[in-house]
């Protein structure tokens, strides 16, 4: 198994005095180009270690993240590229769609002209080379200066992924991508997100379980801040070795 | 006995509920009372003058029958101006960095600081111009552009105007800023952008509405303010020049009180005046609330 | 990519300069006013407390007791009539008494009575006393100050009571109490935001000038009845801040130092206030 990811001593803490210990010491490492799913019990730290993945902590007080975090051979808490370098390497898909506040065009074209990465023509390439990529070509090519809130939720998030695309990451995190979503909409996106898996290194973090099942090739399992177990999907789903992963396997741990 | 005590509360519950709808009503009631008291008191001035006569002519001598507003209205604008010009860039800065950068306690130690800006009475940001800003003007920045002033002039006005409106443009933007989702942030960095460009391109444009709203609120508040700049304004009506003294719509009455008793057409002048402050400032303030409604509810944020 | 970290560092030292400003600003504010007024307060503390001389405004001598105790006989009834209106208005706006477009106009009207300059609602008193061949007087004053009050009380005591959770009016309501009797439920949980709009409210009467400087009076006598004619410490201030002589100026330095101790005052206690209550309202802190 090749890794892109290394993750080392990661110890994640919010608050001062009577800070609370979100992620505890984990070390492992996330496959090139396959679909990781991190999943376990709500609380369990899974969303803190994925934001840690491209540095969303710095902008919240009160979080200290320590340890090394190795993305591409780069670790990215002690390189020296600047931070929003490292953030288009890799790129977040939330929990709820938040489209930028401009037309559906302008979201996508924003990340490329931030990064002057296209300009004109090339630009417009880029947004179809996306938003097909994204499966929303077809919805939207004929209204793209339409503000991108009109769109339905699913459009929304699909649109978020073609958004995150366009700036050409190497790895794409999903938080709990499909949770605000309907069922057929969350069919879309996952297809979409199987799609994805052979180009980008993707993590993704789910509370559901046949969600991880149908999607990963990948599996970690998190509980009260630590990783219990980490492995091929079929391995952990089909026999988990920890006793924590059997019961949350079976359905029976809190939370599942 | 039960029945007796149903029935009294059945009585204050109406009792109670008459009163408060007639006060909330009273409200609007007064609202147009005051607009059509004034208008009716500004009668005599509009029946011998027309409109434009009284809005466009530039003379201003109540003892000869001449009531000229157009030095008046455009100092008034070109207080307001100045005060903008400085209030809305600083402010606007100020919000993003208390909303966006500024570490917690920070944020709480400089709220509790506009909160008290906004508490100072006027006539005190009055002493405090006539202390530091009409001497820095007369002494530092006339001399600096080469200019004699005696430092009561329209400038000085303006830069003390800009320092009440802060608390209000900086409290409301500031409050715009962080009604957004902090996910409109992450979505944005997560492309790579840098805090600056997210704020720049993104938070500006979401919370656009709250921001406008605040600079239009910021407006109504300096065009309306009395005591500070009668203070330094110098109280000449004559065409407004940065380094002269001139004079505003609110500080025009104040300063002619004395005589307004004396001839009724006066007072009846300074009533008009009173009128169109109320209609500009309120005009401002509407527009406010609408433009924050009608523009969030196109981009849904 | 230099160039976007450039941009970055210029935006965030333009903030700084702003911030700088800002708090300069305030600081040069309240530190002349304590340095110039305090300066005065310490060689002559006498004026706090004693009644205007002859000629006053011409360098007669005396205090400016006068203009305290007017301050206080014109905002303190004020403050207490427009609580009380503000509050049934606020009550009012509820969805259990109007209707939602109701209220939406009403808080239009509010705001836009709050954003009214006050010289304004002097201007509109003083015409009502010209009708009805009146003086200025305390009256008038109060009614001035009362009017200038209300919008402000009332959007914070609305912004209060919308506030409420409606499980507490539930709850309350399932217990078969009437809407009046709500209410006093209502009254209990918003108390802390009632109170500081009412703290805020009293903050600006008693800074406020233009309303009151012709309504008022602005002469130099003790309050001597509710028709007759008071001054108030900005009034004064007003008057005194451009006198020719130098005894008088320094007098609306010390006159100011006390009016924006007054305000802040006022400003912290509203802060210890809403903290106080918080700590009896469920999820308050």
């Amino acid at each position: 198994m090749e890794s892109e990811i290394q993750i080392r001593d990661l110890t994640i803490t919010y608050g001062g005095r009577h800070h609370v210990v979100a992620v505890n010491n984990v070390s492992v490492d996330i496959p090139r180009n396959r679909l990781t799913a991190i999943i376990g019990p709500s609380g369990c730290g899974k969303t803190t270690l994925l934001k840690a993945l491209n540095r969303l902590h710095d902008i919240k007080e009160g979080v200290q993240v320590r340890g090394h975090i190795v993305i591409g051979g780069e670790d990215i808490y002690q390189s020296r590229l600047p931070v929003f370098e490292l953030r288009r390497r890799v790129g977040l898909i939330g929990q709820k769609p938040y489209p930028l506040p401009a037309s559906i065009y302008d979201n996508v074209a924003y990340g490329p002209r931030i990064h002057r990465r296209a300009k004109g023509g090339e630009l417009n390439e880029v947004v179809e080379r996306c938003l097909r990529q994204a499966h929303l070509w077809e919805e939207v090519e004929d209204r793209l200066d339409s503000p991108a809130a009109g769109l339905s939720v699913g459009q929304q998030q699909r649109l978020c992924i073609a958004r995150a695309l366009a700036v050409e990451p190497e790895v794409i995190l999903c938080d709990e991508v499909t949770s605000a979503l309907d069922p057929l909409s969350s069919q879309k996106v996952e297809n979409l997100l199987r799609s994805l898996r052979e180009k980008y290194t993707m993590v993704m973090v789910t509370h559901i379980l046949r969600q991880a099942r149908r999607l990963a090739d990948y599996v970690i399992v998190m509980y009260m801040g630590e990783v219990i177990e980490a492995g091929e999907a079929q391995e952990v789903f089909g026999n988990p070795r920890h006793e924590k992963t059997r019961e949350y396997v079976k359905g029976i741990m809190a939370g599942a | 006995m039960p029945r007796d005590a149903a029935g009294l509360r059945m009585r204050k519950e109406a009792v109670s509920s008459r009163g408060m709808q007639a006060l909330a009503l009273g409200i609007s009631v007064l609202f147009l009372v005051m607009l059509l008291l004034l208008l009716a008191k500004s009668r005599p001035l509009l029946s011998g003058y027309s409109l434009t006569e009284v809005l466009l002519s530039s003379h201003w001598d109540p003892a000869r029958g001449q009531f000229g507003f157009a030095p008046v209205i455009l100092g008034t604008f070109y207080v307001t101006f100045i005060a903008m010009l400085i209030a809305v860039p600083v402010s606007l800065l100020c919000a993003v960095y208390l909303s966006e950068y500024a570490p917690g306690r920070v944020r709480r130690m400089f709220s509790s600081f506009i909160g008290v800006l906004a508490g100072i009475p006027s006539v005190v940001f009055g002493i405090c111009a006539l202390l530091v800003f009409v001497p820095l003007v007369a002494d530092y920045i006339g001399p600096w552009v080469g200019v004699e002033t005696t430092g009561l002039c329209i400038l000085t006005a303006g830069l003390i105007l800009a320092v009440m409106v802060f608390p209000i443009v900086i409290s409301l933007s500031y409050e715009s800023l962080q009604a957004l989702p902090i996910e409109l942030r992450e979505a944005s960095l997560s492309m790579g952008a840098t805090r600056w460009e997210t704020t720049r391109k993104v938070l500006f444009k979401a919370a656009g509405p709250g921001m406008l709203s605040a600079i239009l609120l910021g407006f109504g508040r300096a065009f309306g303010e009395t005591m500070a700049v009668a203070m330094v304004v110098g109280g000449k009506n004559q065409m407004p020049s940065l380094f002269a003294a001139g004079q505003t719509l609110p500080s025009l009455i104040v300063s002619s009180f004395g005589e307004m008793m004396s001839l009724p057409l006066e007072q009846s002048a300074l009533v008009f005046v009173a009128l169109f402050l109320f209609v500009v400032v309120t005009v401002f303030n509407l527009l406010a609330r609408w433009v924050e409604k009608r523009l969030q509810a196109r981009w849904k944020i | 990519m230099n160039r976007r970290h450039l941009e970055q560092q210029v935006a965030l030292c333009a903030m700084y300069g702003a911030l700088v400003m800002v708090v300069v600003s305030l600081l040069l504010i309240i530190g002349v006013t304590v340095l110039r007024g305090g300066h005065v307060l310490v060689t002559r503390p006498e004026v706090v407390v004693t009644p205007p001389g002859p000629r006053y405004l011409l360098g007669g001598g005396g205090g400016f007791v006068h203009a305290i105790l007017g301050s206080l006989y014109l905002v303190l009834p004020a403050t207490l009539l427009a609580s009380g209106i503000a509050m049934g208005i606020a009550l009012y706006l509820q969805s259990d008494y109007t209707s939602r477009r109701t209220a939406g106009a009403i808080r239009n009207l509010l705001d836009a009575l709050w954003g009214t300059p006050s010289i304004v609602y002097g201007m509109f008193v003083l015409t009502i006393l010209i009708s009805l061949q009146q003086r200025a007087s305390l009256l008038a004053g109060i009614a001035a100050l009362t009017l200038l009050e209300i919008p402000i009380i009332a959007r914070y005591a609305d912004a209060a009571v919308q506030a409420v959770p409606p499980m507490a009016k539930e709850t309350s309501y399932a217990l078969g109490t009437t809407r009046w009797e709500n209410s006093q439920v209502v009254i209990r949980y918003a108390l802390p935001g009632i109170a500081t709009g009412v703290l805020i409210g009293l903050g600006r009467g008693i800074g406020d000038a233009a309303s009151v400087i012709f309504t008022a009076g602005a002469g130099n006598n003790m309050p001597s009845g509710l028709l007759e004619g008071v001054t108030a410490l900005p009034v004064l201030i007003f008057q005194q801040a451009s006198s020719f002589y130098p005894s008088v100026r320094e007098q609306a330095y010390a006159a100011s130092f006390v009016l924006i101790v007054i305000v802040l005052v006022l400003n912290v206690a509203s802060r210890l206030v809403t903290n106080y209550f918080a700590r009896y309202i469920p999820g308050g802190r």
